[in-house]
């Protein structure tokens, strides 16, 4: 039995992003998503039989998310309740459970969540609120070393790139600079007002090397959901059904250091198969982008380029507005917030709609949609379409 | 995690020795590195895993290591995560690759952390912290 074009996306609820203490908890913002996306639907909380949490990093005391959730939504009589994390591959994997839920007759109507509350709000010992302490986290020999955190373990990973194949800080900001120009464009991006040149990128200050600040992702306070429901049942609600064609899941083990390679090439032979596409039916891609180097790394393990071609792939601007293959179109997790996997499945939900105003990319009718979590240790793919 | 505080520096942060820590910094404190090796499979690994996750056999020994090896990658943080290291920034860690195999992640002294290269020649030194600490580190070595 295929799942090809049985279940769509039909609502999307997105919160203001950011440095905003709308709520005090990520519970807050992740009842207000759910809210908004029901909203975006058309439908009422009566309507959800299904319920699928990705906790944030500030979740760590829930143990059973998904039932405070129900609790906090007041929700009854669910048919599907988890609590999953395969980190920034959670949100596709979350949206293939719950196809899958729903084809088998598990679940109707499933809401996928992400929430999360890093930033602190501004205090007057410290003039911060921007802080992503939460992931400079270390124990052990790693913290006697000075180790900390995940932007340390990524920059292992990219820095054995650039000494295998070439790859330069010119190219990593090729990827920060097309995004940012998306960004430009999208009034829901934190750096919507704020133009970067190549130069700025080099510019900016060091966080560890080989990244420069604009490398890393924005760690941001906010709350993403999405509905999912039968393809048939989407042909009647609110908004234009965006129909799940292709789903697959990668995870590869091991060193990340010593293959370079994701989760991708697993993940995309399924979802590919799956959805009856090719690379070349690919319109736009909402890669997952927790740093410069992921994207580059993505664009190679999905065969946009041969591995380590990455870099001179990306350095002529096509991934950037105009290009001919458009990337996180609404600047993505490095100019606009990160949401774990939630970022690009909503900016693929968007663009697919063709509500992305000044944004919308020309073609919009397929698109890959990645996510990664760990150290390029899991991954999700998503091919979404605006037909079946 | 303890932390030792006088008043002109905070100190880096110092590990405990966790019971399955304990030979490593024995083989430290006598000037060894030691890693751990399966006897079912004799792969050698570090961290400590109860398991041998090639054959997934229980049995190990700590047994040493040349401390020879090459830079495998490194990173240079920029940012002070701990202020035992505000006095530090930039500096480098290094993930070193031994001789034998085994990955180690680690410092590399009497080199500025912008001349490392991946590829370059290290053997282990061995930093005294307190009586019962002792960390390795690595130092650049001439090539083969």
């Amino acid at each position: 039995m295929s799942l090809r074009g049985k279940c769509a996306i039909a609502g999307l609820g997105q919160t203001r992003m950011g440095k905003n203490f709308d709520h005090p908890n990520a519970m807050g913002f992740a009842v207000e998503a759910v809210k908004l996306a029901l909203d975006d639907a058309g439908l009422t909380r009566d309507a959800l039989d299904g319920l699928l949490v990705n906790p944030g990093i500030t979740w760590s005391e829930n143990q059973m998310a998904s039932f405070s959730l129900q609790q906090a939504l007041g929700l009854r009589n669910l048919r599907l309740s988890a609590m999953m994390n395969l980190g920034g591959a959670t949100a596709a994997a979350m949206i293939m459970h719950a196809v899958q839920a729903i084809a088998s007759g598990m679940a109707t109507t499933v809401a996928c969540v992400f929430a999360d509350a890093p930033l602190r709000p501004p205090s007057p010992r410290k003039n911060g609120g921007g802080s992503a302490a939460a992931y400079g986290f270390a124990r052990g020999l790693n913290a006697a070393y000075g180790l900390f955190g995940v932007n340390a373990q990524y920059a292992f990973v990219a820095r054995r790139h650039m000494h295998l194949y070439g790859t330069t800080s010119d190219h990593l900001g090729a990827i920060a600079v097309a995004q940012r120009k998306w960004a430009n464009m999208n009034p829901a991006a934190q750096f919507c007002d704020t133009p970067m040149t190549l130069d700025d990128y080099h510019k900016s200050r060091w966080v560890v090397e080989p990244f420069h600040l604009y490398d890393c992702c924005l760690v941001s306070n906010g709350g993403l959901a999405v509905i999912v429901t039968s393809s048939e049942r989407a042909k009647d609600l609110k908004k234009p059904p965006v129909y799940i064609l292709g789903m697959g899941q990668g995870h590869p083990g091991g060193d990340p250091m010593d293959t370079l390679v994701s989760g991708a090439p697993i993940a995309k032979e399924t979802a590919f198969a799956m959805a009856g596409v090719e690379l070349s039916d690919i319109q736009f891609a909402e890669l997952y982008d927790c740093y410069t180097f992921t994207v580059l790394v993505t664009l190679e393990d999905y065969g946009f380029c041969p591995k380590g071609e990455g870099g001179p792939f990306v350095a002529d601007g096509k991934t950037a507005p105009g290009g001919s293959l458009p990337v996180n179109t609404g600047g993505g997790q490095l100019s606009s917030f990160y949401m774990w996997g939630m970022t690009p499945v909503a900016e693929a939900v968007v663009q697919v709609r063709g509500e992305a105003g000044a944004r919308q990319v020309p073609r919009h009718d397929v698109c890959l949609v990645s996510g990664n979590g760990g150290i390029l240790s899991t991954h999700s793919t998503l091919v979404l379409s605006s037909r079946v | 995690m303890s932390e030792q505080t006088s008043p002109a520096t905070v100190s880096k942060p110092i590990p405990s020795i966790t019971p399955d820590l304990a030979e490593f910094f024995a083989g430290a404190r006598r000037g060894e590195l030691m890693v751990q090796k399966c006897e079912g499979c004799g792969v050698l690994r570090f961290p400590a895993h109860e398991t041998c996750a090639n054959c997934l056999d229980r049995r190990a020994k700590w047994v040493p290591v040349s401390g020879r090896g090459t830079v495998y990658s490194f990173n240079i943080m920029h940012q002070v995560y701990h202020p035992g290291f505000a006095g530090e920034v930039p500096y480098a860690v290094v993930v070193v690759q031994l001789d034998e195999g085994v990955k180690f992640i680690s410092n590399l002294v009497g080199i500025k952390p912008h001349d490392i290269r991946c590829g370059m020649p290290v053997e282990v030194i061995f930093e005294k912290i307190n009586e019962e600490i002792t960390l390795p580190k690595f130092r650049p070595r001439a090539g083969s």
